[in-house]
């Protein structure tokens, strides 16, 4: 809980008397407050450093160590005062997290001693303010990223026991690994330089034949074919190792790089097998154009080019954007011309399309003059055009490139944000069901402590009651409060769930054995029903349809009975036995189980060790209080956060 | 020949001057448009901070029923949750729903904090807030029924109507949340407003005045007797 939420809880707690009238049901009793300790002032050395507060504002969070009796352990008798041993600037900060609530980073001081002092007094980082919290984790990934480059250094050594597969990945990914992977890496470096330049220089004329230029492919077809041939076996073998090495063989076959492997080479065995085929040369001919994606596999070899792809990607929205606002640039003036230009003959503004290169190349300034506007009005447009082509190119251009990395940084800043937002808003929300567990864990000792009152003397009940502190026993007190008022529970949201589910899939259980208490009972039905159990007999109120109807014959062995399986029910509830609970199709809610769980565990279920074990509890039911369902699941962890 | 040269001449003059005529009134519009951008900047800044300092200790501590260590252990927690020394009604909510992290306490926490202001001026001071303590923790029963009842009667007229109460039962609902056992019913609501009004409403006109209530309650003894449950808070 919060600091203003010490404070303000006995506020919360007096507001609660605007329940009672509504309350159908008593309520339970407030906790005593058995130590009336007055506020004192605690005295905190801090390597000599006395710093001074009151006892309250360091109990505001029992979790750390100052609020805890964690710090007894440091408390020195003869100077009535509690000695830390720790760096007295750091806990400042410390100590006005008490005083403010909030946490804050000092610039100067170094990350990891900071986190060693919040480690030590208990204050988990996470609530360190927004003001901070964003330098905090910057510097801290600074350190992280420092400490990481000094162990990189040392992955490359090899580890003893690796598979030949995994040895290959491995010089696959470093070429540095081994000098056969070294050797393999220049080698298909080579053949991949080869392979472009043989393209290029196909397309080279050289020499006449019949008085016509001829490329020198078709001039030496032989020399190039074999050419080609062996680069395509070199990468078509290197292929098949990479697929081979590859530990997830269909995420590789994903890859960009995979699937440039595979368009790079393609195109030759796509040849070989339609050579003689005269109508789909053609299309042999165009998918010739794929072996230039050859160079693409350079980007295996070299850094920057993977880099600049990435920035690309990364940027893309940025130049999606200049492209529309292009788009829209040269759409207006194509249209402005062509009806411009519309009027005189022989214009080559044939239609709006047309004019669109013209657009282009004037807003490019490029110029190329195959189209020209003949008329005045398409002239003054034209020159706008071109004026206008200037500003729209040139100026945009430096600021996108500034833009560029000064968005690229603040997009990747508030994806980081964003993910480091959820992280925290995900741990928060642990912390603030680990107080909502907190307290359906309280109940169920506030069960043990309820019978203890009883039976056992003043002692054992003051040690139960230390478990919790006060402050956490007058909350839970409220929340007990408007459970009465209302006369529901809170239970845990997996156990809601399950309880759906339950309604959904049991829908005619036990037939014979029916409530007593239907829906229609409404509030009163549920808690108070174990006090009319008690004395009066219940209700009984017409049930949905398909569910008999009994009054709860009141024997006052079954009601013992009843009484001690209320118990046993509760257990259950997280055990395995809820297919004892009736419920209807059509109705997800549980209201009428209350009643029904009594009478359907006495006959089927054994009765199980009870956890409070004494039927002398029938007596305390005065208060209605009585036992409710003790839904905590299994794994209840009590520890509490102080992020609140 | 000429008069076709004229015309297309006049035909390219005249969209020439319906396009001059289109830009100059987006450029009109584009200078408007921007010059009205500049003026929002100036008054977010002013924010008025309004410091308000309570009465004297002694004032306080004859107009309540504290003695003056307890108004000074409640004032140091208020002033530090409120520097200001005023509560509005967003921090109330903020601070109330803490306490109530399984469901919506805010609807509540508007019908309490109107309750506590009692100048209904949108914002609780200390000497609110110590009154309304003083009749809720050491006030007698028809004090503290009488506050009770103000806080139901939300429009203040000296009733309770079924509306009225029934807004505050759902408010008390929602902080429920929703994993409850037994699940909330729609109708759960309703039902224990019903409930509530076959027990008040003595002369079953549909309204609950102000005796009618405490003559109900005083006969109730849960409600007796758990009014006298938070004495001793403080």
């Amino acid at each position: 809980m919060a600091s203003g939420v010490a404070a303000w809880l006995p506020f919360a707690r007096a507001a609660a008397i605007g329940w009672m009238p509504v309350a159908n049901c008593p309520m339970p009793i407030a906790p005593r407050d058995h130590s009336k300790r007055k506020d004192e002032l605690i005295i905190l050395n801090v390597s000599g450093r006395r710093f001074q507060t009151w006892r309250t504002t360091l109990e505001r969070y029992p979790d750390t160590l100052l609020g805890s009796s964690e710090k007894e352990f440091f408390y020195n008798e003869e100077a009535k005062e509690y000695f830390f041993d720790r760096d007295p600037d750091a806990f400042r900060s410390v100590l006005n997290f008490y005083r403010t609530g909030k946490l804050h980073y000092p610039r100067y001081e170094c990350i990891s001693a900071y986190d060693e002092e919040l480690a030590f007094f208990g204050i988990i980082p996470e609530i360190i303010g927004d003001c901070c919290y964003e330098e905090y984790k910057d510097r801290k990934r600074e350190n992280a990223e420092r400490l990481m480059d000094d162990q990189e250094e040392n992955k490359d050594a090899k580890l003893p026991n690796m598979t030949f597969r995994e040895t290959m990945w491995r010089a696959f990914e470093n070429p540095h690994t081994s000098t056969m992977a070294l050797v393999f890496y220049y080698v298909t470096g080579f053949f991949i330089a080869i392979s472009v330049i043989t393209n290029v220089v196909e397309t080279v004329p050289c020499g006449y034949k019949s008085q016509k230029d001829v490329p020198c492919g078709e001039r030496y077809t032989v020399a190039f074919f074999c050419m080609d041939t062996a680069c395509v076996m070199i990468f078509t073998v290197e292929y098949l190792l990479r697929l081979f090495a590859a530990p997830s063989r269909y995420r590789f076959m994903r890859s960009v790089m995979s699937i440039i492997d595979v368009v790079a080479i393609l195109p030759y065995y796509i040849g070989l097998v339609m050579t003689d085929n005269e109508d789909v040369s053609g299309a042999f001919v165009t998918l010739r154009v794929f072996r230039v994606f050859r160079i693409f596999k350079f980007s295996r070899h070299s850094q920057g080019l993977r880099i600049l792809g990435y920035t690309l990607k990364s940027c893309a929205s940025e130049l999606g954007f200049l492209l529309f606002s292009l788009t829209m640039a040269i759409i207006i003036f194509a249209t402005v011309m062509f009806y411009a230009e519309k009027g005189s003959s022989s214009s080559k503004f044939t239609s709006i399309p047309a004019s669109f290169w013209y657009t282009i190349v004037t807003m490019t300034t490029l110029g190329y003059g195959d189209m020209v506007p003949k008329t005045i009005a398409g002239k003054i447009f034209g020159s706008i055009c071109s004026l206008s082509g200037v500003l729209v190119i040139a100026l945009p251009v430096p600021v996108i490139v500034s833009n560029f990395s000064r968005i690229y940084h603040q997009n990747q800043r508030a994806d980081k944000r964003r993910a480091q937002k959820k992280a925290r808003l995900a741990r928060i929300r642990i912390a603030k069901k680990g107080s909502t567990t907190a307290y359906l864990q309280t109940k169920r000792n506030g069960l043990l402590n309820e019978l203890l009152d009883l039976t056992a003397s003043e002692v054992e009940q003051q040690h139960l009651n230390k478990t919790s502190s006060l402050l956490e026993s007058q909350h839970h007190h409220l929340l007990h409060c408007l459970e009465k008022t209302t006369g529901h529970e809170f239970v845990d949201e997996q156990l809601f769930e399950q309880n759906c589910l339950e309604g959904a899939l049991q829908p005619y259980r036990s037939h014979s054995r029916t409530p007593s208490a239907s829906s229609q009972d409404g509030p009163t039905g549920t808690c108070c029903s174990r006090r009319s159990k008690r004395g009066s007999t219940p209700v009984p109120n017409a049930s949905q349809p398909h569910m008999l109807t009994h009054t709860l014959p009141q024997s006052p062995g079954l009601q013992e009975l009843s009484a001690i399986n209320i118990q046993c029910a509760e257990q259950q509830l997280h055990g395995s036995s809820r297919s004892n609970l009736n419920m209807q199709t059509n109705e997800v809610d549980r209201r009428n189980t209350r009643q029904q769980q009594q009478q359907v565990t006495t006959a089927i279920i054994s009765v199980q060790t009870p956890s409070t074990g004494s039927s002398a509890s029938d007596e305390d039911h005065d208060h209605g209080l009585g036992l409710p369902s003790v839904v905590t699941t299994a794994s209840s962890n009590v520890i509490k956060v102080s992020a609140l | 020949m000429e008069r076709e040269e004229g015309e297309g001449e006049l035909d390219g003059l005249h969209t020439l001057a319906i396009v001059l005529l289109l830009f100059a009134a987006l450029k009109l519009l584009y200078l408007l448009g921007l010059m009205d951008t500049e003026d929002k900047n100036d008054d977010d800044l002013e924010m008025t901070m309004v410091i308000h300092r309570p009465e004297g200790l002694d004032q306080l501590e004859a107009q309540t029923n504290f003695n003056k260590k307890e108004l000074q252990v409640l004032y140091r927690g208020f002033k530090n949750e409120c520097p200001s020394g005023v509560v509005n009604e967003d921090t109330f909510k903020q601070i109330y729903s803490q306490f109530f992290p399984h469901g919506d306490a805010s609807t509540y926490a508007h019908y309490l904090f109107n309750a506590f202001d009692s100048e209904h001026n949108g914002s609780i001071k200390f000497e609110d807030f110590v009154t309304a303590l003083s009749i809720l923790l050491r006030g007698s029963t028809r004090e503290k029924l009488q506050w009770t009842f103000n806080l139901y009667d939300i429009n203040r007229d000296g009733y309770i109507n079924k509306e009225e109460m029934m807004d505050i039962v759902r408010a008390i609902y929602d902080m429920m949340g929703k994993y409850t056992y037994p699940a909330l019913r729609t109708d759960t609501p309703r039902q224990h407003v019903d409930a509530f009004f076959q027990k008040m409403d003595k002369n079953k006109d549909g309204v609950v005045t102000l005796d009618e209530f405490i003559l109900s309650c005083q006969e109730d003894e849960n409600i007796m007797r758990s009014l006298q449950l938070f004495e001793n808070v403080i």
